[in-house]
């Protein structure tokens, strides 16, 4: 017992639009993902040597 | 006195089941598509690189996991050295799981059951479904008031619809073995078959894939004939 509550549990905080409910550590989470996803499909990717050599 | 080939050649066809399994393997599958040393040009883009990052932090899960399975729960509660493999641990699964869903979310708009790769896409859709209950299992396994909650949560939601009594995530032992054992042999077994999976078909190109290298070949064309 002494050392389950030795152990820190701290409830996060939620978030609620009506129906729905989202605690901030998840809602960070989901943002991220798609702020991931996004730049994935908008930043240039680096070149190689070989495609260097293609356009002189 | 000349040593004769065991099982043939491949002149003929082979008459016992491992020589079929190894001709199919040969064809299926042969050195060059298994261990490629170049991809197709449109691979060069981000979105591509979510399938291997996916895969480094499921190495790193392994990894981490293996030392706490070792030490058990005593020691990566309250040593400095525990709780950093603990966080290792967990966050390693958080990164998995969010490369692992731009991953999937990225190949759900490419389309990329395109081109005979729908077993492809169905082993990578598996593999998160087994990858969820791994994390769940995980979650249960903390030992600590977060663990409780939500094993008792997931409790009510499991004898609800009536796996309860086989799966009974208020069962410690159970979920250990489980998480420490089962899911994740699952997990390496439909990984690899993915892997190989991608490495017979290709990687899928994207939907504009056609037209950029048309537009492409169209514009080195035009150069050629500028410089002419």
């Amino acid at each position: 017992m002494r050392l389950l509550m030795s152990i820190p549990a701290d409830p996060p905080t939620y978030l609620s639009w009506g129906w729905v409910s989202v605690s901030v550590p998840n809602l960070i989470g989901i943002l991220a993902s798609v702020a991931l996803l996004l730049l994935a499909l908008l930043l240039p990717f680096p070149t190689g040597h070989e495609d260097e050599q293609d356009e002189s | 006195m000349s040593a004769t080939p065991v099982g043939g050649s491949h002149a003929s066809p082979p008459s016992t089941w491992i020589g079929r399994l190894r001709t199919k393997l040969e064809d299926t599958l042969p050195y060059e598509k298994l261990l490629p040393e170049s991809q197709p040009s449109y691979v060069a883009s981000w979105i591509y690189v979510f399938g291997v990052l996916t895969l480094a932090a499921l190495a790193m899960i392994i990894a981490s996991g293996a030392v706490l399975a070792f030490e058990g729960p005593a020691w990566y509660h309250l040593s400095s050295v525990g709780l950093f493999f603990n966080s290792l641990h967990f966050w390693s699964v958080q990164l998995f799981f969010t490369f692992m869903g731009v991953h999937l979310v990225g190949k759900f708009w490419m389309a990329a059951w395109r081109g005979n790769r729908a077993k492809t896409w169905i082993s990578g859709v598996v593999s998160f479904v087994v990858a969820v209950g791994a994390g769940l299992t995980g979650y249960v396994l903390q030992t600590n008031f977060d663990s409780q909650w939500i094993a008792f949560e997931a409790k009510d939601g499991l004898n609800a619809v009536g796996v309860g009594a086989w799966f009974n995530v208020a069962n410690v032992g159970q979920m250990a073995l489980i998480h420490v054992f089962l899911l994740p042999a699952v997990i390496a077994v439909i990984v690899v078959v993915h892997l190989l999976q991608v490495r017979v078909h290709g990687v899928v190109p994207p939907l504009d894939a056609e037209a950029v290298e048309s537009a492409r070949t169209a514009r080195a064309a035009a150069s050629i004939e500028g410089v002419r």
